[in-house]
């Protein structure tokens, strides 16, 4: 029987606001065994009378950080956890969290080779771990980042993936704004389609690794175009953000 | 440690109680979802229903073989059964038409030994369980949902379900089972998830 995933009660060491209706938190763990990039938490919320409800978060923080993990949390405004932890947690504060959990949808620097990541809205959560691990372990694999958001106020870690690309290390981010484009944009401005992620691969060759997340249409259209494009389901993951995620 | 553990200042907005009967339904940690998400490892796999087939290998006699045609001819019944994901979403009511795995395993001849049996898919996910859980009405493969077609994305052409289990058991793109005398895990089991996968013991990961 393998070791149990025990509850730890995390502290809140950090919030900071990602956009208007996302907000990461720093959760600093007492007895975190490490995490690999793409996998994600549980937490749990437990009230007076011991109603008590759980949810599943992708780490955001690179492995590096630990035994700090940041969680990024989109307010789903019916939502029941998520308005929770964006209008009541502060600094200071503990929840009860357990993981790492998933040990698919991971990706590690010492795996060689082109990387394609595709996110789509929160979905880029866990690729930003991936992101956040390659730069901190000086990995220089060529890296694309297609991130489709709706507008320019909702692109998640704009600056720090702005700043990253900017580095030459071979990572590059590509945008697409699939709602509203702010004036002179050069981005993409539509939803994710074959021929955007032909030009994206294109520099990674066919042999690239491939992870995307995000809703289960772009989840879904985005695979598909892969492999129409060639590549093959086994170098593809996935991992969906649903509707229902609050 | 922490059973007793109070989030401060959470209150809940309690949409898994609701009436009794309804609250009961609901596994520790779940909640109620309306819609259908979808949850998959890689890209969704196209079988033409011609090349389609399902196998029943293994411990047996003689392993058989339906084509999708054999397949639907075979005794089919409607489900209506609660479902339970692992990422913490419960959708009650769920209206599936499919074949019992009693059904499918009356095709076949089992050696006394089988006790365990892989179902395998498409794009090369497995899953295990044993064979006492999926007896007697408990899993069946579907290849209907709510009158329609199954959705490839919801793992058409056909699924195993297996109502009493988180859903990763319910094998996406079913196309065959295995039965042996030795347990093995599978996909996620592998991967850090409970081995049996009961929600009503919460038995998410491995060690729960």
């Amino acid at each position: 029987m393998a070791r149990p995933l025990d509850w730890q009660l995390a502290t809140v060491a950090g919030v900071h606001d990602e956009t208007d209706a996302v907000r990461s938190f720093s959760l600093t763990l007492p007895a975190w065994t490490g995490h690999r990039p793409g996998q994600h938490v549980d937490l749990r919320l437990t009230s007076e009378d011991g109603y008590s409800v759980e949810r599943s978060y992708s780490i955001a923080s690179e492995p590096e950080r630990a035994p700090e993990v940041d969680i990024t949390v989109e307010r789903i405004p019916d939502g029941e956890v998520s308005p929770f932890l964006h209008d009541v947690v502060v600094p200071g504060d503990r929840l009860e969290v357990r993981g790492p959990i998933g040990g698919y949808f991971v990706w590690e620097a010492s795996q060689p080779g082109p990387l394609l990541l595709v996110g789509g809205g929160s979905g880029v959560v866990p690729l930003m771990a991936m992101i956040r691990h390659r730069a901190r372990a000086g990995a220089m694999n060529p890296t694309r980042l297609l991130l489709s958001s709706r507008g320019p106020g909702e692109i998640i870690y704009r600056e720090e993936l702005d700043r990253l690309s900017a580095t030459q290390d071979g990572f590059q981010v590509a945008h697409t704004l699939t709602r509203e484009q702010p004036p002179g944009w050069s981005g993409y401005a539509r939803r994710i389609d074959e021929a955007m992620l032909s030009e994206v691969l294109d520099p990674l060759g066919r042999e690239a690794r491939v992870y995307i997340c995000g809703p289960t249409a772009l989840v879904e259209s985005a695979a598909n175009a892969l492999v129409r494009i060639g590549l093959a389901p086994s170098q593809i993951r996935t991992e969906r953000f649903g509707p229902t995620g609050t | 440690m922490t059973e007793c553990f109070v989030t401060r200042g959470f209150v809940g907005r309690r949409s898994s109680g609701g009436p009794e009967d309804v609250a009961s339904r609901i596994p520790p940690g779940q909640y109620i979802t309306r819609d259908f998400p979808v949850l998959s490892a890689g890209p969704t796999p196209r079988t033409p229903l011609e090349q389609w087939t399902f196998t029943i290998q293994g411990l047996v006699k003689q392993p058989v073989s339906w084509s999708w045609q054999e397949f639907q001819a075979l005794p089919a019944r409607e489900w209506t059964v609660d479902i339970s994901c692992v990422t913490k979403w419960t959708k009650l009511d769920m209206h599936w038409r499919g074949v019992s795995v009693d059904t499918l395993l009356e095709g076949v001849e089992i050696d006394d030994r089988a006790a365990f049996m892989i179902a395998w898919s498409d794009g090369g996910y497995t899953t295990n369980l044993p064979l006492p859980d999926v007896l007697n009405g408990q899993a069946f493969v579907a290849y209907e949902y709510d009158g329609a077609p199954l959705a490839p994305e919801h793992g058409g052409p056909a699924r195993l379900v297996v109502p009493a289990r988180y859903f990763w058991k319910s094998a996406k793109w079913i196309r065959g089972i295995r039965l042996q005398a030795e347990d093995e895990p599978g996909f996620w089991e592998s991967l850090g998830y409970h081995n049996r996968g009961d929600q009503w013991r919460e038995e998410r990961y491995s060690g729960d």
